[in-house]
């Protein structure tokens, strides 16, 4: 068979690394996020299982594997299972067209640091999100609890809502770079050019769309405890509610590379050019492969730093903000970025867009404000 | 494997999930089934190298519009709206009707008869024609005007539901 040689190996083993990685980041996710809310919250956190409680995840992981796995009468069987699988799916399928690392040469092989290299690549993102929800959907139906049902509702809305600021957010991405290729959008980025300086506006959007398409504090209406018990996975234990947990911290991690490959240069760190010529191409690979999940990283970090700082938004304000806040300001942001190329000029162009939109928020504030009065 | 037997195993999945939409029983899994079919014409478009196409199927139909019906179905309370059967009446129209879109299809096809692919009707083939930029190529230059009409309508669309949706003075929030 020609599709069984070298390359195809030294990828399938890539992919395996990669899908590792993710697994192991995740379940040391958290344990991190219990040691940050601790710290937040002048704690000590878990430091039973092992030096500084380290071994917490497998401990866990264990209690999950033993719980009882119990499905209720009275639910759809077959798609109650099928939920949480189809979370984990959608969950580890985003990193496949994430571009870790430069061309590298292993064994007289060589291949990209990237599962697949499509011309599609960001859509491939895109539609990978779009399908996430369905996990959430079919697992609240299936568990016939309306608490459950609410969330799923919930979980549906909100994403459908905040794809749509989130895609205009990449075009003015896709209008910078010209490509819709992950890997050509992180080759314009080389050498510090990274789209965040171009694109401050861009980012802010797509960092609120990406929590709440991970349904995280602030927006984590599906599984608000105060109104809807434990939400979309109320009925679930054992290791299939382990399955929906750890599902969103493989989305957190997935949505910080992507969310550094987009606006942070993706492998770009600096001094490459001087660590390749001073290495050689496969170790400043490498090491650009460690820049990317190192950004990844920072960004979970950014993800559980704000569940402890921000209180939950209530459902109409997340709807609100949204349609009304988050979808014409990125059409604002298509505006300024076109008129950037027009000028040549992205950066003083992204600048300027910032300094407008304050000035126009701080002019109807003050409108508004005396409308009030009269 | 060659490719024609992924074409085969393909299609017969595509024909096996589209029959199971109309055979379940339960209208949350006929919605199901509706979805993995897209997923299997979304395969069909990677055989055919039409990347954008695929990923743009997925995102609209499998992602957005399939994500509503479920939405919509959920929300009915079907022991309540699941009549026991139809009448015979009914079941009579929708074979009527179902029997004229398919003696229409089979016309169509019939008439546009595709010729298997030789040396000489292949000669121009390009595998790049179903890529996102020839694609785009092609809609800004030769299918302008229909693609601009075709924003009218989704800004009409748009405008009416903002209409039906919008509160009138006075109308209570619930």
């Amino acid at each position: 068979m020609e599709l069984m040689n070298d390359v195809f190996t030294a990828k399938a083993i890539f992919i395996g690394i990669v899908f590792a990685i993710t697994l192991g980041i995740a379940a040391y996710s958290t344990y991190f996020e219990r040691k940050i809310a601790a710290f937040m919250q002048d704690r000590i956190g878990p430091d039973r299982a092992g030096p500084f409680g380290i071994l917490q995840p497998l401990a866990d992981a264990v209690k999950m594997f033993m719980k009882e796995d119990f499905i209720p009468a009275n639910s759809n069987k077959w798609l109650f299972i099928a939920g949480p699988c189809l979370s984990m799916l959608t969950a580890l399928m985003t990193s496949a067209v994430v571009p870790f690392g430069d061309t590298v040469t292993v064994a007289g092989v060589t291949f990209d640091l990237q599962g697949i290299d499509v011309n599609i690549g960001i859509l491939w993102v895109f539609g990978i999100v779009s399908l996430g929800v369905y996990g959430i959907l079919v697992g609240g139906w299936a568990s016939n609890n309306k608490y459950s049902l609410l969330g799923a509702i919930r979980a549906a809305s909100q994403n459908i809502s905040y794809e749509l600021a989130m895609g205009m957010s990449i075009i003015a991405i896709l209008m910078l770079s010209g490509s819709l290729s992950t890997k050509a959008i992180v080759e314009t980025q080389q050498a510090g050019h990274w789209n965040i300086l171009q694109q401050p506006i861009g980012f802010v959007i797509f960092l609120i769309c990406a929590f709440a398409e991970c349904n995280r504090t602030p927006f984590d209406l599906p599984e608000c405890e105060t109104e809807l018990i434990g939400g979309y996975h109320t009925e679930y234990s054992s290791m299939k509610l382990g399955f929906y947990l750890f599902a969103e911290y493989i989305n957190m991690f997935i949505s910080g590379a992507v969310m550094a490959t987009l606006f942070f240069g993706g492998y770009d760190y600096p001094g490459y050019s001087f660590v390749a010529a001073q290495l050689g191409s496969n170790a400043a690979a490498f090491i650009g492969m460690g820049a990317l999940i190192g950004k990844a990283l920072l960004f979970v970090f950014v993800f559980m730093w704000v569940r402890w700082t921000l209180p939950r938004f209530r459902y109409d304000q997340l709807m609100g903000l949204g349609w009304t806040g988050l979808i014409p300001l990125s059409m604002f942001n298509v505006v300024v970025t076109g008129f950037g190329i027009l000028i040549d000029q992205p950066i003083l162009a992204g600048l300027g867009g910032i300094v407008i939109l304050f000035v126009g928020l701080f002019v109807n504030d003050a409108l508004s404000r005396k409308k009030k009065i009269a | 494997m060659e490719i024609t037997n992924i074409w085969y195993f393909l299609s017969a999945l595509t024909l096996l999930s589209a029959l199971m939409v109309v055979f379940a029983k339960n209208p949350i899994h006929s919605v199901l089934y509706l979805v993995f079919t897209f997923f299997c014409i979304s395969g069909h478009y990677v055989l055919l190298n039409a990347q954008f196409l695929m990923a743009v199927n997925i995102i609209v139909y499998a992602g957005a519009i399939m994500v509503l019906f479920l939405f919509v179905i959920m929300m009915l309370d079907l022991r309540k709206n699941m009549p026991e059967s139809k009448s015979s009446l009914v079941k009579l129209a929708g074979s009527v009707v179902a029997g004229t879109l398919l003696v229409i299809l089979v016309a169509a096809f019939h008439k546009n008869s595709m010729p298997a692919p030789t040396a000489e009707n292949t000669a121009n083939f390009t595998s790049q024609t179903g890529m996102v930029e020839n694609l785009g190529k092609v809609l800004y230059s030769e299918y302008l005007l229909p693609f601009e009409l075709v924003s009218i309508l989704f800004f009409v669309a748009m405008v009416g539901a903002v209409l039906l949706g919008k509160r009138e003075a006075g109308e209570r929030n619930f």
